[in-house]
């Protein structure tokens, strides 16, 4: 049989389940119903730009109530006025021009929206739309319904969303290049020396502009550095910022006396210059992925809203509104927004994003659940027992870890090498000031300030940037997102590295099962797909897809016990499907692995186990990096997987298991007082306190867009085989950075030849200046693209 | 000669000109968002060429 694709998502349909209409396949009556709306309003131009560019409509029925609250609506609005409102949607799923073009079509689609507008960077859409004829909810629904279903949860309603980028990194750098453009064009004629008549009467005119134009470059410009360096002395400190200032000051003070006492042309250009250099190379280190977050906590994973019973009535409130004593009631599908028990309904909670448990637990009324699970059958009623921010799960983020800043704790590459450069630089300007002045007085306040302008670091101040700038483009392009440029020195000094287990080596929805018993035959396959086909439990579901194509044949006197398992009739045998207890199965079965019991007319025949699905090439990695670094598996999981895994994973891996957030927090934090550093790989909300608390928290993630928790870089989970690559590059960048310390030392010995004989001229200042600069730049640019080859490789 | 005085006070200022220009920019959010309106731009074509087939 010929597979064709979907027209609307591009999945492969057979020609059994296919729809055809209008001369097309569609693999759903979801995607056919997309099809459907945009062909009613003539966008089916949605299908030119791109092949396939949609996706599979998710249902969504009763979702979105909450918008009917005009408190909630209020709260995401961005602009609200009689007739008029705008909101701004964050739709994780915009990724191709068709997605630009549909939703920027959508006042076509409903005629009160008046228009939007898509940020395809931030993957956003702004939409205006006339409030008094139609309501956020049906606009959501019909995003939901065409594919585009935004992504609303608690963090859009926090007040102070919209922080603003700051551009006035740009509009510095826009300063000191203007001025730096214009001096270099007035100091230029001066530059040759020639006593031409014309340039000796304009002269004085050109260096008094020049003078003008660096007045705004030192006093805001270069503000930063001044405020830095006086900061850094007053603890004590001698950063990079201290030599740069000194230059800089020096320059201009220099420059000012030599023009306005009318003894040369000053240093002007090269103060320009300078300043912009060093400026860029901040902008350059300052890469930012306006669509992925590193500061997410349970914020944005939680609902805005939840559905409230009193009494007879059903009420959508806001999250932070509920209080202890309240029933609320959680539909299939949706978040668990607090703790509490279950009063009505038997359920299933996926904990795997909280705990770290693989496999779904059954709950039954009366039982107590925690908040972020995510309820997988039917509808349920919970009381609250507590408010939102005391839920198990929320009080993580109380921990003290979430409040501080690694970044202020961290001292990098160049303040440490600065350090003994200031002084050494000092020592020189003392020592050849005093030399001169033995010989020849009237020079010596030039040689000293001579040495402290060829000496500011510009060259050493640059390296770092450039690289680091560098190796996190590079990494970003291969899918490891790092939040700032110190998470690179950072992961250079890493000695140990901790994996999560659930969703971090292993897949999450993938599981492996294999079969243990008597060996079945194709009739008794064909009744268990019977029997599974009626039941919604997810290992059901799993067990179903596993077992082969069967016809249809039909099941009797089917019931379905939530906990124990299924049963019913099929052929006039009995089939039992379920725990162990509930399929007479021999007792000295293991207690912590997942499986399904099989049973035929009371006959125990065996059993289905379920093994979790490690991601591609983690059997690889763990050997390769094992060789380097102490190796940790600190899980949430039960020990299931504790033989599997002694036997894959190199002998000298730690395993650890049953750990609950602040026991991986803690374990951290007693590894880091042994004077480790510390990695951290993980990807639930129960990693979030040991992501913080480690020197490099990675998140990983198979959907970026969507959620990940809070950490210094965002890996996606398709490349994880490749962090061993990663930790290289990270290592060899540093080496890189310090052979151009190397590089820029050697331009600093002949500057400084130059100025303690008494040799420094503006027009050499000029030239060595950018020379060594740009050459600097140009060395680590080359080094670390060479370096990063080996990450094309597959 | 005297000239000259006059300009390069022309060309300052319209270097300056331009180096507000360029603020102005980045104040109103220009460059922000430098992919999105380079496709928006190619399809109000895709759509004319279509309605005239038509």
């Amino acid at each position: 049989m010929k597979n064709t694709p979907c027209f609307h998502c591009g999945t492969d349909c057979t020609e059994a389940t296919k729809l055809v209409f209008d001369q097309k396949d569609f693999c759903c009556n979801g995607c056919k119903t997309v099809f459907e709306i945009l062909n009613e309003s003539d966008l089916t131009s949605y299908y030119d730009f791109e092949k396939t560019p949609g996706k599979i409509p998710e249902e969504i029925q009763g979702k979105y109530d909450y918008l009917k609250n005009k408190d909630i609506v209020t709260k995401l609005l961005e602009f609200d006025s009689d007739t008029t409102s705008i909101i701004t949607l964050s739709i994780p799923f915009i990724h191709c021009s068709s997605c630009i073009w549909i939703l920027e079509n959508l006042y076509k689609l409903n005629e009160h929206i008046s228009a939007s507008q898509v940020n395809f960077p931030k993957k956003t859409v702004r939409i205006s739309y006339d409030k008094t004829a139609v309501s956020l909810k049906d606009i959501v629904l019909l995003l939901s319904r065409i594919g585009y279903e935004p992504d609303i949860n608690l963090e859009h309603t926090e007040a102070d969303k919209k922080t603003k980028t700051d551009k006035s990194l740009i509009y510095k750098i826009a300063v000191a290049g203007f001025a730096f453009g214009n001096t270099m064009f007035l100091s230029f004629p001066e530059y040759f020396e020639v006593d031409e008549f014309w340039l000796n009467q304009y002269k004085i005119f050109f260096r008094y502009i020049a003078f003008c134009l660096s007045i705004p470059v030192v006093l805001y410009a270069a503000q930063d550095y001044f405020k830095t360096a006086f900061k850094g002395l007053r603890y004590k400190m001698l950063t990079i910022d201290v030599p740069i200032a000194l230059g800089i000051a020096v320059l201009f003070i220099r420059s000012a006396h030599e023009i306005i006492t009318n003894t040369g042309q000053g240093y002007l250009d090269s103060l320009a210059g300078l300043v912009f250099f060093l400026l860029l190379g901040k902008l350059f280190q300052q890469r930012t992925y306006s669509f992925l977050s590193f500061e997410r906590d349970y914020k944005s994973y939680f609902p805005i809203a939840v559905t409230k019973i009193s009494g007879t009535k059903e009420e959508n409130i806001q999250i932070y509104d509920v209080i202890k004593g309240d029933r609320l009631l959680i539909r299939n599908q949706e978040l668990i927004p607090i703790d509490g028990i279950v009063i009505r309904g038997n359920t299933l909670i996926d904990y795997s994003f909280v705990t770290g448990e693989a496999t779904p637990v059954a709950k039954q009324s009366g039982d107590k659940i925690f908040a972020g699970g995510k309820q997988l059958s039917g509808v349920i009623e919970i009381e609250a027992i507590k408010t939102v921010s005391q839920s198990y799960l929320t009080q993580l983020w109380s921990n003290d870890v979430f409040n501080q800043n690694k970044e202020e704790k961290f001292k990098n590459i160049t303040d440490s090498i600065s350090k003994h450069f200031t002084v050494v630089i000092l020592i020189i300007a003392i020592v050849s000031g005093g030399y001169w002045y033995i010989h020849n007085p009237k020079i010596a306040i030039d040689v000293v300030t001579a040495v402290l302008i060829i000496a500011c670091p510009c060259a050493l101040a640059l390296s770092a940037p450039f690289t680091l700038g560098n190796v996190i483009r590079i990494f970003g392009k291969h899918k490891l997102y790092l939040k700032n440029a110190s998470v690179i020195e950072s992961l250079a000094k890493i000695n140990t590295l901790v994996f999560d287990k659930t969703g971090t080596i292993t897949a999450l929805n993938k599981q492996q099962i294999s079969y243990e018993g008597t060996t079945l035959s194709s009739e008794e396959k064909e009744q268990l797909k019977a029997v599974l086909r009626g039941s919604n439990h997810p290992l059901s579901r799993s067990l179903y897809e596993f077992l082969p194509e069967s016809k249809n044949t039909a099941v009797t006197a089917f019931t379905e016990t939530i906990g124990k398992g299924v049963e019913g009739t099929v052929n006039q045998s009995n089939i039992r499907l379920g725990a162990a207890s509930f399929t007479q199965a021999p007792k000295n079965d293991k207690h912590n692995e997942t499986a399904v019991h099989f049973s035929c007319n009371e006959t125990y025949k065996g059993k289905f186990v379920f093994q979790n699905h490690y991601r591609k090439g983690v059997y690889d990695m763990f050997e390769k990096l094992s060789k380097r670094f102490d190796m940790l598996v600190l899980s949430g999981d039960n020990e299931g997987e504790k033989a599997h895994l002694e036997q894959t994973l190199p002998k000298d891996t730690t395993l650890i298991f049953n750990q609950k957030p602040e026991d991986k927090l803690n374990y951290i934090q007693r590894k880091q007082r042994s004077q480790n550093q510390v990695l951290m790989l993980g990807d639930g909300l129960n990693d979030a306190g040991a992501l913080a608390q480690s020197n490099v928290g990675i998140a990983v993630s198979e959907n970026v867009n969507v959620f990940s928790p809070a950490g210094d870089a965002i890996l996606d989970a398709s490349v994880l085989d490749k962090l061993p690559k990663f930790l290289k590059i990270a290592r060899q960048s540093i080496s890189t950075i310090k052979a151009s310390f190397a590089l820029s030392f050697l331009y600093n010995s002949i500057g400084l030849y130059f100025a303690t004989t008494g040799q420094l001229s503006p027009v050499i200042a000029a030239i060595l200046m950018p020379l060594s600069s740009i050459s600097v730049v140009v060395f680590v640019t080359l080094i670390t693209n060479y370096i990063s080859l080996s990450l094309r490789r597959p | 000669m005297s000239i000259i005085y006059f300009l390069i006070s022309i060309s300052l200022i319209v270097a300056l000109l331009f180096f507000f220009a360029f603020i102005k920019a980045v104040k109103s959010g220009q460059y922000e968002d430098d992919y999105t309106p380079s496709v928006r731009m190619l399809f109000d074509d895709t759509i004319q060429n279509k309605t005239t087939k038509k």
